[in-house]
């Protein structure tokens, strides 16, 4: 058995597009339209083959006060691994993505939160060399 | 419950340390300072109990920014007890 997608709810897919693709630089690996949705799927370009994002319409009823509750409370259901929080804060924040977390280190794991613009808080994280 | 109370809990003087480490935090955000930097491991639930502790006391403010709660320290409450028990610096009061 093997971990081949993860999802995100998003409230708009082809905004979610945009954001994941041209924003953070994910790479589109499926666009299949299913009637008024689609099933689109995205890969980190440093492993194309490995596990899928799935871009999920948020319809479900109990998606969006799931969502909102979450955000209330600043907890991010997805996370991302990067190889230098303070990097990414800047070159995103440079394209005007809202962090509701600047860079924190927390000893063994510097993290950071920001808003995909779909009613989400993501949060990316560096894992630092222990000695 | 009053400033006293509020601030004799262990947990609750962390979450003011971390809050005045940065301002503006998140349940979330605290939630994670408490357990990685201070081993404290209480779920979200007893953390909310002690913000809403400290919010009584009038030692936090939250506010919401964009969607989510955020968190201030309010220091006030520390100010009048400094201003009802003054420290003196007038050596005097020690030669008596």
């Amino acid at each position: 058995m093997r971990i081949h997608w993860a999802s995100v709810m998003v409230d708009d897919q082809q905004k979610a597009l945009r954001f994941y693709t041209e924003t953070l630089g994910f790479k589109l690996k499926h666009n299949i339209p299913l009637g008024e949705h689609a099933w689109i799927t995205l890969v980190s370009e440093e492993a194309p083959e490995g596990t899928e994002l799935v871009l999920e319409p948020d319809e479900h009823p109990a998606a969006r006060p799931f969502k909102k509750a979450l955000v209330e409370d600043g907890i991010p259901w997805t996370g991302f691994a990067v190889d230098d929080v303070e990097a990414e804060h800047e070159r995103l924040a440079a394209k005007g993505v809202r962090f509701v977390q600047p860079p924190t280190d927390l000893g063994t794991v510097v993290t950071a939160v920001f808003d995909d613009t779909c009613g989400n808080l993501i949060q990316i994280q560096e894992e630092k060399p222990q000695p | 419950m009053d400033v006293y109370r509020a601030i004799a809990d262990p947990t609750r003087r962390a979450i003011l340390d971390e809050l005045v480490d940065r301002s503006g935090q998140s349940l979330f955000e605290l939630c994670a300072r408490l357990t990685m930097k201070h081993g404290i491991n209480s779920s979200r639930q007893a953390i909310t109990q002690h913000l809403d502790v400290l919010e009584t006391a009038g030692l936090i403010r939250t506010r919401r920014e964009g969607r989510s709660k955020l968190h201030w320290f309010e220091g006030g409450p520390l100010q009048a007890i400094a201003e009802r028990w003054p420290i003196s610096t007038d050596e005097r009061t020690f030669e008596r």
